[in-house]
């Protein structure tokens, strides 16, 4: 009896395991980070570190939840740079800011929502194939748009949106507003009978049809989930960058997928948890940061990136294999 | 006895519906070359089409590794960070080694394209990673690369020797020796996926994976296989887009795996895999190839290109879908009808 | 008859909680065709995959022509000149049939590695008109009927000039008329010498065609018999080896009130013009060989590919099924007959898989309530007497028979008037099968209407109110408790076709003077 409780506890917090190993990573190069530069243990630059990079963890969220259902969506970046594109054209043509930027989140809506569309209502037409149009269709629309030309001049109040902090406490509203985000994303994956949903439609599909559960609208639903949250992310990235130009965020999509799986969320699907995706942007970020510091090109992050992403993925794959070798033979 | 005969020919005509599909390209481009060469009768001049050929042949020789890589089920997104990567270098030793032979650089394009995909077909095929994400990640380390390796500096013309320029200026029996080198290729390859045993052993993984296990096929070799030719080809294709532009740049081929995926669906390969034939291929690319020489002769912007990509990619999906749900269907009523025949019912 | 080719001396395999196969003989004359039966479960698949080398035995020896010998893998065996026909086939739909079948062995030209297409297409051509098929072997396998499928399979076994053949329910899928081509074939093949080892739940096959018949049962070699020293009701009890009435406890209920009505239903190239009624308390019946379309009706009452025709009706009233929640809504609710791809969720625990589908009843405003998931899953385990040490733990670490009753806990869980079972007891032990019969009677008492496919002809005569027959897609009949017997049921199963070919045989048969 004894030793089945105890089996019960690891089966309990096995999913939990991955989330400590990022924390112990995060330590660690907090500590490396720490080492490289005294100013880094500052207060305002701990909190810039940690708010780079957030307009993209909002689509971090949303891809978390994608993966989980077994799906992948490509798209997202390019869907950010159209949203952004036709936010800035509607401002320039007279719309007030606060308009506009609904016009950047129905924008994303909506490319989510044809996505979505196609992929979960015409069988057999795989989520890689459409979002991989998806990818050169948004972007391709963004430069008939606008060419190589470059959109500005919003208002100042809008820079806030990425630049400002909470009544003077240093606190970056964006981080807020990415907390409060994921939470309710968190919530509803592992709270609610929508999130189990989405996990039992990555464990198996065909099961899931069979159970009732209405799995294309489910997949409907996530992707134009991502293509809102891709809106969201324009926003605050326009904000940030205070102009809008049809190259933006290109190669976020390689990043929000990598830090969705390096948080835990596996790309074959039903495995995945917002708590790990959270803390692996925060390592994502710490890492970025720390070369940063160490005056490290982007093109080698790029790489480093790539490579961590592969390591992650293959690291419990070459494991399992070597676990049946022996008993196989 | 006729029934027979009836029912012959309609097996035959069946197994023509593959054909169909390539006929039905060839309607496609033929008309589609006409459209345009009334709005510009340049369009359809000798010169024109040898030029859009120059231009398409580093597409129809990525292409082909690409269908190798889609009729096993995968998807190689790393193909053109490897012919940009490959072009770097392939500039980079020609700048400082002039006087090297252009036909050792296509050979060295060969092998270094070769290595480059057989890294990435190890991650698949032993490390088990999803093919999607193996080559995205594959796509941005070696575009990482090419950086570092350049130092962020790009080649131009001035500094690539004239005997390296003539791989793309010089011509074999008034044919571009690029198209020729795609030529050669799609021999090759058309006998490799036709006429060889493991040709067709990459058939039959992208088929039934279990069932190509069960018959004794290496399938984790021909997975790695498909990946390392898709490398070796796309590294063949960096040096001759090297030599066509005669510079080699960080951001070279940004975007272009998605025309090759384009050419390739448009081809009818598909993308769950086992089905695409190298004739797709060479029309899906040529299609690909008219569309985007074509784009400047009736005056629409550049920008367009990328979106119509997107498009073009959707399409020939959605028909891809279409056709084999209409194949599927036909079967289905056949089936109904021999019944009713058989019962009267 | 002949030398003996092969022989098995105490085999037994083992899967993690189940014994497949314990110490086991088995033999195999030259020229002999030798039928292997039992019930579901009994252990015929495992021996066969451990002659063809799927699977490893874990004790015992295999001995070809007397010389000791192993199979590591499906290509040694084939070097033996042993090949397999399964009733699925696992061949290439994209691929033509020459492809499929010399794969695994083309005809390469020595020098050049060319594939001689030209040869192989030739020889595969003879292959099939030796067989008595007329297909163009440049047809690719996808567009191929079942019949024709099995018949490239036998191809691609002859191309390898195997001597022994084994066919895993080769006729299951077949028409009569196709099925007597295909005894016509092995008794063919059979005069040339080669032996064959078939498994079959068709009495019919093995008195047409066996010379000698092995039973097993649970894992067990229960005795090898000449077929004709055997008559078909010592068989019966050899396979069953118990009383076969006290397992099948169906209570007589007075059927209560309709509650499903199906009229003209029909999906082109699966099944049309199907009508039928369910009435409360009744249990229904659905036999009929594997392919005469029973599941996919039971799909499109389920809403998984829904009719193009017909109507169906629910307690009396007109309802449009187009999707799986439509169905449950409605209260139908289906036990799929592949539980491990179309029932489970193998990493979830066991909570998990048995509420997913009431999950909306047991949140309080949509969030999840883990009290009240866990109230109704140790119910169901306690009710379904499901071996786990918790409900926690992921299904993935169940025996392959408590995984069944999860699937059928997960809908029971439902409130649901109609149950669809497809082949509920198959591949379950002994004891499960009595419990979930057991459950099946006392669910028809409280009301609910019950549409059960099944294979096994015990069961359906067992428990079943009423009988309803498919054939080809079509409704051949629908029989009473009281009138149905095996042999018409069989009749039934097979009856239009076989009508027809006495029909046409005679003319034939008259027109050449035969």
């Amino acid at each position: 009896m004894a030793l089945e409780t105890v089996r019960v506890q690891r089966v309990r917090t096995s999913a939990f395991r991955w989330e400590w190993l990022l924390l112990v990573l995060i330590a660690g190069t907090f500590f490396v980070n720490s080492r490289i530069s005294p100013h880094f243990l500052r207060y305002t630059s701990l909190m810039s570190a940690l708010s780079v990079f957030l307009e993209a963890g909002f689509m971090v969220l949303s891809m978390v939840f994608i993966l989980v259902a077994g799906d992948i969506d490509v798209s997202v970046a390019s869907i950010v740079a159209l949203a952004s594109v036709l936010m800035s054209l509607s401002y320039k043509a007279g719309l007030p800011m606060g308009l506009a930027m609904l016009v950047a989140l129905g924008v994303g809506t909506g490319c989510g929502y044809l996505n979505g569309l196609l992929i979960s209502r015409i069988p057999n037409l795989s989520a890689i194939i459409v979002t991989l149009a998806g990818f050169s269709l948004y972007r391709g629309i963004a430069y008939i748009l606008l060419g190589d030309r470059a959109v500005g001049g919003f208002p100042s109040w809008y820079s806030y949106l990425a630049w400002g902090d909470i009544g003077g406490t240093g606190i970056p509203f964006i981080l807020v507003a990415f907390l409060a985000c994921a939470l309710v994303y968190g919530l509803v994956l592992h709270r609610t009978s929508f999130g189990r949903k989405v996990f039992a439609i990555g464990t198996n599909r065909i099961a899931a049809v069979f159970s009732g559960i209405p799995v294309a609208r489910i997949r409907h639903t996530l992707f134009t989930l991502n293509g809102l949250m891709a809106g969201v992310a324009a926003i605050f990235l326009t904000s940030k960058l205070g102009s809008s130009r049809p190259n933006v965020a290109t190669g976020y999509e390689l990043e929000v997928i990598a830090i969705a799986v390096l948080g835990g969320a596996s790309p074959s699907g039903g495995k995945g948890s917002i708590a790990g995706a959270c803390l692996a942007l925060v390592l994502m970020r710490l890492l970025r940061y720390g070369m940063g510091l160490r005056n490290v090109p982007g093109q080698v992050m790029m790489v480093i990136i790539g490579i961590v992403l592969i390591c992650v993925v293959m690291f419990p794959n070459l494991l399992a294999a070597r676990k049946r070798r022996p008993a196989g033979s | 006895m006729l029934a027979m005969e009836s029912k012959r020919g309609f097996l035959r005509f069946a197994s023509g519906v593959r054909g169909l599909r390539e006929f039905g390209i060839i309607v496609f481009i033929l008309v589609l070359s006409v459209l345009i060469g009334i709005r510009n009768p340049r369009f359809l001049t000798w010169g024109n089409i040898h030029d859009m050929l120059v231009d398409t042949a580093a597409l129809l020789v990525v292409a082909v590794g690409m269908m190798l890589v889609l009729v096993t089920g995968g998807i190689d997104l790393s193909a053109e960070s490897v012919l940009a990567l490959t072009g770097m270098v392939t500039g980079i030793i020609i700048k400082d080694h002039p006087y090297l032979s252009p036909l050792l650089m296509l050979v060295f394009g060969l092998c270094f394209g070769g290595l480059l995909g057989s890294i990435t077909g190890l991650v698949v095929s032993r490390g088990r990673v999803l093919p999607i994400i193996a080559t995205l990640s594959m796509m941005y380390i070696y575009r990482g690369i090419t950086f570092i390796v350049s130092k962020g500096e790009w080649i131009d013309a001035h500094e690539m020797p004239e005997s390296f320029k003539a791989l793309a200026t010089g011509r074999v029996l008034g044919f571009s020796n690029l198209i020729v080198i795609a030529l050669v290729v799609y021999v090759v390859f058309y006998y490799f996926t036709a006429h060889t045993r493991t040709g067709r052993e990459i058939y039959a993984v992208g088929s039934n994976l279990e069932a190509a296990r069960i018959i004794g096929i290496n399938t984790a070799f021909i997975t790695w296989l498909v990946y390392m030719i898709s490398g070796a080809l796309s590294g063949l294709g960096g040096v001759m887009w090297v030599a066509r532009y005669a510079s080699a740049q960080n951001d070279t081929a940004a975007g272009f795996v998605l025309t090759v995926v384009a050419a390739c669906v448009l081809g009818g390969v598909s993308i769950s895999g086992g089905a695409g034939t190298i004739p797709g291929v060479l029309l899906g690319s040529i299609t690909i190839g008219i569309i985007n020489n074509a784009l400047p002769m009736i005056r629409v912007s550049p920008f367009w290109k990328m979106a119509l990509q997107g498009i073009i990619i959707l399409v020939a999906a959605l028909v891809n879908v279409a056709v084999a749900r209409n194949i599927e269907r036909t079967q289905l009523r056949k089936r109904e009808e021999l019944r009713m025949v058989r019962y009267g019912a | 008859m002949g030398e003996r080719i092969l022989e098995l001396r105490g085999i037994s395999k083992f899967f993690p909680g189940i014994r497949a196969l314990e110490r086991v003989d088995f033999d195999l004359e030259e020229g002999e065709i030798h039928a292997l039966v039992g019930e579901n479960g009994a252990g015929k698949s495992t021996l066969i995959k451990i002659i063809t080398g799927v699977h490893q035995p874990d004790e015992g020896e295999i001995f070809w022509r007397g010389q000791r010998v192993t199979f590591p893998n499906p290509t040694v065996a084939s070097r033996y000149q042993i090949a397999a026909v399964y009733q699925q086939p696992a061949s290439f739909p994209h691929l033509t049939i020459t492809e499929n079948i010399f794969l695994s062995h083309p005809f390469v030209h020595p020098l050049s590695r060319r594939l001689r297409w030209r040869e192989m297409h030739k020889r595969a051509q003879e292959l099939l008109e030796s067989l008595g098929a007329e297909i163009d072997p440049l047809n690719p396998v996808g567009a191929l009927s079942a019949a024709q499928q099995q018949i490239v399979e036998i191809a691609k076994a002859l191309s390898i000039h195997a001597r022994i053949l084994i066919m895993d329910e080769p006729t299951a899928a077949l028409t009569r008329r196709e099925a007597e081509e295909l005894y016509r074939i092995m008794m063919k093949l059979k005069s040339q010498g080669t032996s064959i080892i078939f498994i079959s739940h068709r009495f019919e096959d093995i008195y047409e065609v066996a010379d000698r018949v092995t039973v097993l049962r649970d894992g067990k070699k229960v005795g090898t018999w000449m077929v004709r020293d055997i008559a078909e009701q010592d068989l019966i009890r050899a396979m069953v080896g118990r009383e076969i009435t006290q397992l099948f406890p169906k209570a007589q209920v007075t059927p209560g009130k309709e509650l499903l009505r199906v009229e003209g239903l029909s999906r082109v190239g699966y099944f049309s013009n199907v009508s039928f009624t369910l009435h409360a308390g009744e249990i229904l019946g659905m036999s009929g060989l594997v392919g005469s379309g029973r599941t996919e009706v039971a799909h499109a009452l389920f809403g998984i590919a829904p009719a193009d025709r017909g109507k169906i009706f629910v307690e009396g009233k007109e309802v449009t099924i187009r999707s799986p929640m439509d169905a449950i809504a409605l209260g139908i609710g289906y036990l799929p007959e592949d539980r491990l791809q179309q029932g489970l969720f193998l990493p979830m625990s066991i909570t998990d898989n048995i509420t997913i589908a009431v999950l909306d009843e047991l949140t309080r405003h949509g969030w999840l309530c883990p009290e009240r998931e866990y109230e109704v899953a140790t119910k169901m385990l306690e009710l379904l007497q499901i071996k786990a040490p918790t409900v926690f733990h992921p299904v993935s670490s169940l025996s392959g028979g408590n995984q069944q009753k999860v699937v059928v806990a997960k809908l029971l869980a439902a409130r649901l008037r109609i149950l669809i079972l497809d082949e509920p007891t198959h591949g379950v032990d002994v004891g499960a099968k009595a419990a979930i019969h057991q459950i099946m009677s006392d669910l028809a008492r409280e009301g609910l209407g019950i549409l059960m496919i099944s294979s096994e002809m015990p069961e359906i005569l067992g428990m079943s109110d009423r009988i309803l027959v498919m054939c080809e897609g079509r409704v051949s009949g629908i029989l009473t408790r009281e009138e149905a017997t095996q042999e018409k049921l069989m009749e039934m199963a097979v009856n239009i076709d076989r009508g027809r070919f006495r029909k046409t045989q005679e003319v034939v048969g008259a027109g050449h003077g035969i």
